[in-house]
């Protein structure tokens, strides 16, 4: 038993460490590295956005109402991307509707990759009736149109942005459910499985310590995708008028004020427009890279 | 075969229970009384509240409720508007033309301009061709297609003034809806200039609902093509000396469409939920912008039968795409 443990060592150790490996895959598509840059820089102005943002997100300076960026004429750089109708900081607030989309992409993830792996666990270990019923709730979900869905949701619970988020994470769970029950049905026959149960672990530790660790590729990659659909739903909701209220500055509400400015300020519509563009790209450039990296059957040649 | 149909149909079946469940549900779960909400303001007796009660059934015990909403839905019946008072029934199937029409221009757009790029793509991979194309088909999927609609409007309807901003048809003509579907009633109206002013109507709509599934058609086609182009049947057919253009067009392409089928099949459900953007920016009267309307309204049986039909609706598009993949590839009926 000795001999055959130090054997697997010194190979383990002529490998390049998991983490090593994962970056070599990763860094070698140019177009993953540049999403996980511009993300990285865009949690960083989620962060640091009372710093960063020259002005309070609410403030109105009535001398400036619709004053357009600092290139064009009438602008000023003291504002530098210019003034909505009451005259706020468009910069400052897209900088805090960074916060926002950030905020709402976390929170909505982990809602419903927790909920989500753990449904699937149970579902993939249990079996049964109990698998049979939630695969059935499951398919229920997923029946409806994810948007209709999450806006009738909010309908019910009163449009606010926690009630989006909420409805936002249901609809998006199903997808970890589906994910992780059939990771769990193709790891429960292997041998390392089997070999855990004989020396008695128990069920918990056989789901959370045992396989899961096994079935995470896929769940990460979808965890980045749905970061992406949760900010772009969210927005959605913002702008049909059903998630964060005005004044908040997030995107979507922010769109859905400027509407009616839209041949007269330009600025006010393309902005937040181009900064949920330009976020959601970047995560599903990553993804597409967490996806090549992490799951080399799906490889795209 | 015919296991396969039945298995799938046990599927569907639970499924289109628990949907019913849960759209009856919704509306019971809004906190307040239905009846109230629908007064709004005015208030009403306690006579007339009790008699409205009865009137919608909510005086009922709760399964009766659900037994009366079940049994009415296979008649037809999904109760009447709060709102215009008229069934819910007959406006969703008034305005679903509206929102056919305009889905399928999308899905034909994408297919149109979507399936060529992937093939492209495919052929040329990793040069310049396939590079420019897939990063512009990221880009249009990860696009919030309420703003690239505002985009389009100030570009062409602001800017060049080319199209028009809302409605189906200019006001200019009045006809009856024969079909509900705008081209063909302005067609044979006969009326100079209708068409081409439904035409018009429909560009914009019909880009921006189309943007999503076209690029999700054109990177699926992508790696279909890739897919297939790496098969012994393909170097065959190279050794045998045909054409490239026998090779990609015929022998690829017709396998790589099976999968492409799929997923236009399965965007159903994308095409809905965009249409609840669409509809509402260039109000275009179908079922998505009425849904938006009901849900900011309270019409709450309108919500429910809505919601209802079109989760039917999503099931039914996807029963049959799995039926149709179930034939064309046989190995899917073992799975």
């Amino acid at each position: 038993m000795a001999i055959v443990d130090t054997q697997i060592e010194a190979i383990e150790q002529q490998r390049p460490g998991r983490f090593r490996e994962f970056w070599n895959y990763f860094s070698e598509n140019r177009g993953a590295v540049a999403g996980l840059i511009v993300f990285l820089s865009f949690i960083l102005i989620a962060i640091f956005a009372d710093v960063l943002a020259p002005y309070s997100p609410s403030d109105q300076y009535r001398d400036h109402l619709l004053q357009p960026p600092f290139w064009q004429e009438g602008g000023t750089t003291e504002f530098l991307l210019g003034t909505d109708a009451v005259g706020r900081d468009m910069l400052s607030r897209l900088i805090h509707g960074a916060r926002f989309s950030f905020f709402i992409g976390l929170i909505v993830v982990s809602i419903s990759l927790l909920s989500g792996v753990t449904i699937g666990l149970i579902a993939g270990f249990v079996g049964g009736w109990v698998e049979i019923m939630i695969m059935r709730l499951m398919d229920v979900i997923l029946a409806f149109p994810s948007l209709l869905l999450a806006l009738v949701m909010v309908a019910i619970l009163g449009p606010s942005l926690i009630n989006a988020m909420l409805a936002i994470a249901i609809v998006l769970q199903p997808q970890y459910v589906r994910l992780t029950r059939a990771a769990v049905l193709a790891e429960l026959p292997k041998d390392y499985v089997t070999s855990a149960r004989m020396v008695g672990s128990g069920t918990l530790r056989l789901m959370f310590i045992t396989v899961l660790p096994n079935c995470l590729a896929p769940i990460i990659v979808q965890a980045a995708l749905s970061f992406s659909t949760a900010i772009l739903d969210a927005a959605a909701l913002g702008f049909l008028g059903l998630g964060a209220q005005p004044p908040k500055p997030e995107w979507g509400t922010m769109l859905s004020e400027a509407r009616e400015f839209i041949l007269r300020a330009w600025w006010l519509v393309t902005l937040p427009g181009l900064a949920i563009l330009i976020t959601v790209l970047s995560i599903n450039l990553m993804g597409d890279g967490l996806r090549d990296a992490l799951d080399p059957k799906l490889k795209r040649s | 075969m015919i296991q396969f149909v039945l298995k799938r149909l046990g599927t569907t079946i639970p499924t289109f229970i628990g949907v019913s469940i849960i759209t009856f549900l919704f509306i019971r779960l809004i906190p307040g009384d239905p009846i109230l909400i629908m007064a709004g303001e005015r208030g009403m007796s306690a006579e007339r509240h009790a008699k409205l009660l009865a009137q919608y059934g909510y005086d009922q015990p709760l399964w009766q409720q659900y037994w009366d909403y079940l049994s009415g839905m296979l008649r037809g019946d999904l109760g009447i508007s709060f709102r215009t008072k008229r069934p819910v029934w007959d406006e969703f199937f008034a305005l679903f033309p509206a929102t056919l029409e305009l889905s399928v221009c999308a899905i034909i757009f994408s297919i149109i301009i979507g399936i060529p790029s992937g093939i492209v793509a495919a052929i040329y991979r990793g040069k310049w061709p396939d590079q420019l194309l897939m990063s512009t088909a990221l880009v249009g999927f990860s696009m919030p297609i309420f703003w690239w609609a505002l985009l389009l409007i100030i570009f062409f309807s602001g800017t060049l003034g080319w199209t028009p901003v809302s409605g189906r048809i200019s006001l200019l003509y009045y006809f009856p809806a024969e079909t509900g579907f705008m081209l063909i009633d302005a067609w044979r109206s006969g009326q100079e200039g209708a068409f081409r002013s439904a035409i018009d109507h429909l560009i914009l709509p019909t880009i921006v609902l189309g943007t999503i599934p076209l690029a999700v058609i054109a990177r699926q086609t992508r790696s279909a093509m890739l897919e297939v182009l790496s098969e012994d049947y393909i170097r065959t057919a190279r050794a045998k000396g045909l054409s490239p253009f026998r090779i990609n067009g015929l022998h690829a392409l017709r396998n790589a469409l099976i999968p492409v089928i799929t997923v236009i099949g399965l965007s159903v459900g994308t095409l809905l939920a965009g249409a609840i953007l669409t509809e509402t920016i260039f109000s275009w009267p179908g079922i998505g912008k009425w849904m938006v309307e009901s849900i900011r309204s309270r019409d709450y049986p309108v919500v429910q039968g809505g919601l209802m039909l079109i989760a039917g609706m999503v099931m039914l598009v996807n029963l049959f795409v799995d039926l149709l993949y179930g034939i064309i590839n046989p190995k899917i009926r073992k799975s």
